[in-house]
């Protein structure tokens, strides 16, 4: 079991033949996720890495059955594929592309409320991954192996690094997302949360956040009332200066709550095993497993 | 990126919102010339000189003068331009000012009171839309506001199909207008929202919003901030940011495609991706050391993006230690271990010790190419390895 995407999944492409698109495409199909298909306007009918290109991604779900579908789109454009996804009944969108406009995407979130069954990751971010299963993302897949944990992460080589020592621990991943981090995105730490407690073969989580925003206080107070399995933490950011933006638009240090010091705190207070070092992250996982 | 006071003026008339009348100033000379014209058009007796840039708290630094007439203009203007304006915002070394902005005094007496107001408009994350942030205690620190009277501060969220009528409505009685104040309130809201939207601002802060002694609606001072990601639609902005005001190490980087921030620290960093990079600044703390920086060269780590990288970490002479954290996904180590060795060979001399910690893609044949390479380069491959190879230094330097 895993949760999002799993073998079954049937992956569509927006953004299939550009040079991101082609590229990560030939990974993930390398990797065995079932890509069925991709998208790029006025490509309609041509062949893309031996798999149908279609002009719309109604057009790719009414022939393919593609219930998951990735977006390598330029940012001026990647609010729309999102939309038109959700609109075609696409289930899971992950939205690769970075650099959106606020503004897009506060149009985005305000569309997908008329669509309930479409779940949105990103954008922004690495994607999700089911290990032996499907890869729906840029992650480096070697790193990943079968098993029992759960990762959500705001940042991409943050989560690898915590990946991979879980890895060389011998603690397997049952799926890894990444979110994203930008100011608004789809799901969030504690939908991600939500869904690995509810996932039998998760045994436990590993959350990693950044500074800014509210995303792992509000999960950390959820994992205090509803946890049921060992939830290991860590911020990124203890040092960063207040009120400088570090790259993502995410790491903005607006109050004294979203500082990594208080965000910990509170992680601490709901029974999350947080540490501080992030060298320390899968073997405070092996320790709160045994 | 940071509009000055002027620049934000400027998109605002443009969308209707009533501002002072007045221009930007290089020179007393200029400010006078502005002057002038303001006296003229509005027949005023009161010129406000400001100094334009990109920092709050302004007045108290001695930064905004109020002018009673063109000789004073003129001193004033002379006094601000190429001072150091330290305030709050710019750190204790202040800010050098090369620009004001000359205009209209908008604090008449008159038949009725004067009144300032703070409203903002920016985005709330939680959910995803953006609010309006008003308060009828304008003028001064809105922070010192917040958190000794908080029922002062009020919040209106807007749906994405833009502010409502009923809600600029509901603003302006909030902030206790009646009359002729309360319908130029309403129509100065809308059109406040309308400039936010039109040029992708994520923040708008008028503070303060002023009601003149004629009951009319002034934004006396503005502060926007318009979304990077969206820099592409409104070429017209992007051509108005201000090097100047920006960290010259920090603008170099940027044309290297490289994210810097600088910091006080002592152990430079060099990292792929904004989380990874935040969490060895964290890591280098626990070690011991001080970040100097963050930087992230993003998904191109090559020899051009490391070289570059140095030539920044280095202009800082309180670094003592680099520490290089890549995790190879798409980027390979062994390229940018061959990056590491070139750029040694093109910038000569690296006068401090450097640790490359290479995982991930080719993490292995990275790590032989800088052994091999008999520069002072020591490798790592995990995270601790690094960070006990950053305590070591850090304590053999004894700083």
């Amino acid at each position: 079991m895993s949760i999002l995407v799993g073998k079954n999944s049937r992956v569509l492409v927006q953004g299939f033949t550009g040079s991101e698109g082609t590229f990560h495409a030939t990974q993930m199909i390398e990797y065995g996720t079932n890509v069925v298909g991709g998208v790029t306007p006025g490509k309609g009918g041509q062949k893309h890495l031996d798999r149908p290109v279609f002009n719309t991604v109604d057009d790719g779900v009414k022939t393919t059955g593609a219930d998951v579908s990735i977006i390598f789109v330029p940012p001026a454009f990647a609010a729309d594929s999102i939309i038109e996804a959700a609109a075609a009944g696409i289930k899971l969108v992950v939205c690769i592309s970075e650099g959106i406009p606020v503004a897009d995407m506060v149009r985005v979130k305000y569309f997908l409320e008329d669509f309930p069954a479409t779940r949105l990751i990103g954008p922004n971010c690495p994607g999700i991954i089911t290990p032996e299963e499907a890869k729906v993302g840029i992650m480096p897949g070697f790193i990943h192996k079968k098993g029992h944990i759960g990762v959500v992460s705001r940042s991409g080589t943050l989560t690898y690094e915590a990946v991979d020592q879980l890895t060389k621990l011998g603690l397997g991943q049952s799926t890894g997302i990444g979110i994203g981090g930008d100011p608004i995105i789809g799901t969030t730490t504690l939908d991600a949360i939500k869904l690995f407690m509810n996932d039998p073969d998760t045994h436990g989580i590993v959350m990693i956040g950044e500074i800014g925003g509210s995303m792992e206080t509000e999960a950390a107070q959820w994992v205090k009332i509803h946890g049921t399995k060992p939830v290991v933490g860590f911020i990124a950011g203890q040092t960063a200066p207040k009120g400088r933006k570090m790259g993502h638009a995410g790491a903005i240090i607006g109050g004294t709550a979203d500082t990594a010091e208080a965000k910990m705190n509170t992680m601490r207070e709901c029974g999350i095993h947080v540490v501080e070092s992030p060298a320390n992250i899968g073997r405070a996982m092996k320790d709160a497993l045994k | 990126m940071n509009l000055h006071e002027y620049q934000s003026k400027a998109l605002l008339k443009k969308s209707g919102v009533n501002v002072p009348l007045g221009s930007v100033a290089f020179t007393p000379d200029e400010a006078v010339k502005v002057a002038e014209s303001v006296i003229e058009a509005t027949g005023t007796d009161v010129i406000a000189v400001k100094a334009q840039i990109h920092a709050g708290g302004r007045g108290k630094g001695g930064g905004v003068k109020i002018a009673k007439s063109t000789e004073e203009v003129r001193r004033y203007a002379h006094d601000i331009i190429g001072m150091r304006l330290v305030t709050h915002q710019t750190g204790p070394k202040g800010k050098l000012v090369g620009k004001v902005l000359v205009e209209q005094g908008i604090y008449q007496p008159g038949p009725a009171e004067v009144k300032e107001f703070y409203i903002s408009i920016l985005l709330d994350r939680s959910t995803s839309r953006n609010i309006v942030v008003y308060s009828p205690q304008g003028g001064m620190d809105i922070e010192a506001v917040a958190s000794q009277s908080p029922q002062l501060i009020f919040k209106e969220e807007i749906n994405p199909l833009g502010l409502q009528p009923y809600q600029a409505r509901k603003i302006a009685f909030n902030l206790g207008l009646t009359g002729k104040a309360y319908s130029q309130m309403v129509k100065f809201l809308a059109n406040l929202y309308n400039t936010y939207e039109a040029n992708d601002f994520s923040l708008l802060e008028i503070n303060p919003v002023v009601k003149t002694s004629d009951d009319d609606i002034y934004a006396a001072d503005a502060k926007c901030t318009v979304d990077d990601s969206a820099l592409f639609r409104h070429p017209d902005i992007a051509g108005q940011r201000d090097l100047d005001e920006e960290e010259p190490a920090e603008v170099e980087a940027g044309k290297n495609n490289l994210n810097f921030v600088k910091l006080d620290g002592n152990v430079g960093c060099m990292v792929n991706g904004a989380g990874l990079a935040m969490a060895t600044m964290d890591i280098i703390k626990l070690s011991g050391g001080e970040p100097a920086n963050f930087l992230d060269v993003g998904g191109s780590a090559n020899a051009k993006t490391v070289a570059a990288g140095f030539r920044i970490i280095l202009k800082d002479p309180n670094v003592r230690v680099i520490l290089i954290n890549i995790f190879g996904g798409i980027v390979r180590c062994d390229r940018v271990a061959q990056g590491v060795v070139e750029a040694y060979r093109e910038i000569g001399n690296i006068p401090v010790p450097v640790i490359v910690r290479l995982q991930g893609t080719n993490a292995l044949e990275g790590r032989k190419l800088i052994d091999q390479s008999g520069l002072r380069v020591y490798t790592a491959t995990s995270f601790q390895e690094a960070a006990n190879l950053v305590k070591e230094m850090v304590e053999k330097q004894a700083f």
